[in-house]
């Protein structure tokens, strides 16, 4: 197919590998970046929510022409009981910037817009074209790609594995092992279009403004999970995942959880009389800095989900994403720039640099974070939001009981929940993993 | 499941997604066997799009059509040797208007 040798291939037009292949290409390397999906983002799925800051490091000006539903105002946290939340709400006029920190966008149209750039960059962007094997020489060393259009093998100095939570070229060559299913969680997503109008009435919001709703609680039925709601221009984003290990324990569908947070009594009003135009499922990497993998090899790096970089704690991942390209390709041109090998040894410079940034240093503070909340799902999902929402009701409905007699009775029911012991040494757990 | 309520039919829900089929190519098989193992099982409601169905004879089988290529199942599956596992060639399978 393609005879010519590449200075770098990125597997991948995802964010992680877009950052890449622009960041290499506008560095004058000679980059090939293969993508199987019929152009970059008809394979991608995300919430999705953009930090401006990560992309601004890659495209300055990227407000300009960049496809951006709605920057947001406002955050809603619910805790959600049954028929209830109990909900910690964060809006400010702030966020009304000139150039705002973060925007709602619809992956299929923002990957199209980024992939733009990326050929603008110079890069050679071959669509539906699905890598099938690594090519490594006899001492082990990544050396190109073989890909589903024949044509034999494509070579390279160095490969960019940006493919992805389930990558498999990865995990075929032994650089990496397949992730545990206590590592991934499975999120199933519906766009809701409703007129714009509306939307903005639903959620209190005007212009570009945008709202988002993360939800936790009861609607994962015991499960390591979260619900989200975001606006977009004229639709909303709407969607539940949990750990796959706990899909895999039986119980709900994750299409059926996905219904009933969306019969929940305080999320239906939200999506009311909508048009459903889409359902998608995709794998996000939730095992944190301790699942990270091996990064970097003779002749290949990976980058983005593929190394499991999601920070689950702040549902960042795109940023993440984009940065570990980023980085991947500064440190590939600083090794190309003093003509050095790519061998294992100099690429190590990659680690090296991410640890530097905010992306190791993010999962590094919330190294115990999943395991502390896979261990005591239950607990942290379903028993404490139970007990949360029935407090609040506790507290807010008057009904002639004294007040006294109230408060003990909400007391009561935590400790008969969970002992004191369970109480405090939970509270000491999640505070020690969010030190 | 829960039996109180009406299942959910994700049928309806994929017929919104566009797909591209690649006829008698499935990227996904299942290993032959008489008695499904505890993963395989799990597959029937952990897939998120169905594609996994007992036979007649209580064995798992998959139709890999409607899939949407999240990969739980070879997180599941592939590591015991259940299934076997491979995207659909380039420019086949799901194709997201939105994602």
């Amino acid at each position: 197919m393609i005879d010519e040798k590449f200075d770098a291939i990125v597997v991948g037009a995802g964010m992680a590998g877009n950052a890449a292949a622009y960041t290499l290409a506008k560095r004058g390397l000679k980059v090939l970046q293969l993508e199987r999906g019929e152009y970059s983002g008809s394979k991608n799925v995300q919430g999705a929510i953009l930090y401006a800051d990560m992309l601004e490091k890659i495209i300055p000006d990227f407000r300009e022409d960049a496809p951006l539903e709605r920057h947001l105002i406002e955050q809603r946290f619910w805790m959600m009981g049954d028929t209830s939340h109990v909900g910690l709400h964060y809006r400010s006029e702030d966020f009304n910037e000139e150039k705002p920190n973060r925007y709602t966008i619809i992956r299929a149209q923002f990957d199209k817009w980024f992939s733009s750039k990326v050929r603008e960059a110079g890069a050679l962007v071959v669509c539906e074209t699905t890598v099938t094997e690594l090519v490594q020489d006899a001492y082990g060393k990544v050396i190109g790609v073989k890909t589903d259009r024949g044509g034999g093998q494509i070579h390279a100095d160095v490969v960019v594995l940006a493919e992805g939570v389930s990558g498999l070229l990865g995990t075929r060559a032994g650089l990496r092992k397949i992730p545990k299913p206590t590592d991934v969680a499975l999120a199933v997503k519906e766009m809701h279009f409703l007129p714009q109008e509306v939307i903005e009435e639903r959620f209190n919001i005007k212009g570009d403004e945008g709202a988002v709703i993360e939800a936790a609680g009861t609607i994962s039925k015991g499960m390591t999970g979260m619900g989200f709601i975001y606006t977009n221009r004229e639709c909303i984003s709407l969607g539940i995942g949990c750990l796959v290990s706990d899909f895999q324990k039986g119980g709900e569908s994750p299409y059926t959880l996905l219904e009933k947070f969306k019969k929940h009594p305080s999320v239906a009003p939200l999506i009311e009389g909508s048009e459903v135009k889409e359902y998608a499922a995709h794998l996000i990497p939730e095992g944190g800095y301790k699942a990270i993998p091996q990064l970097f090899g003779d002749g290949w790096v990976v980058v983005g989900d593929a190394a499991q970089l999601n920070n689950a704690i702040h549902r960042e991942g795109s940023n993440l994403a984009m940065t570990s390209g980023r980085i991947a390709a500064e440190a590939i041109f600083q090794v190309k720039s003093r003509k050095d090998p790519m061998t294992a040894a100099n690429l190590s410079l990659y680690k090296k640099m991410l640890e530097d940034s905010f992306v190791m240093k993010d999962l590094k503070k919330y190294k115990d974070m999943p395991q502390l909340l896979h261990v005591q799902s239950q607990n942290f999902f379903l028993t404490y939001p139970q007990l949360v929402n029935k407090a609040m009701q506790n507290f807010v409905r008057v009904d002639g009981t004294p007040k006294k007699e109230k408060q003990k009775l909400t007391m009561k029911s935590f400790t008969s929940a969970r002992s004191w012991a369970g109480l405090f040494g939970d509270a000491f757990k999640l505070a020690r993993a969010w030190r | 499941m829960a039996s109180t309520e009406p299942a959910v039919r994700v049928e309806d829900k994929l017929f919104q997604n566009r797909y591209l089929v690649d006829a008698g190519r499935a990227h996904i098989k299942v290993r032959a066997h008489t008695e499904p193992t505890p993963a395989l099982k799990s597959l029937l409601t952990a897939c998120p799009a169905r594609c996994y169905e007992l036979n007649d004879k209580g064995q798992v089988e998959i139709t890999a059509d409607g899939c949407v290529e999240c990969g739980t199942c070879r997180i599941i599956g592939e590591p015991s040797g259940d299934i076997e596992w491979n995207y659909p060639r380039g420019g086949y399978g799901v194709l997201f208007k939105f994602g």
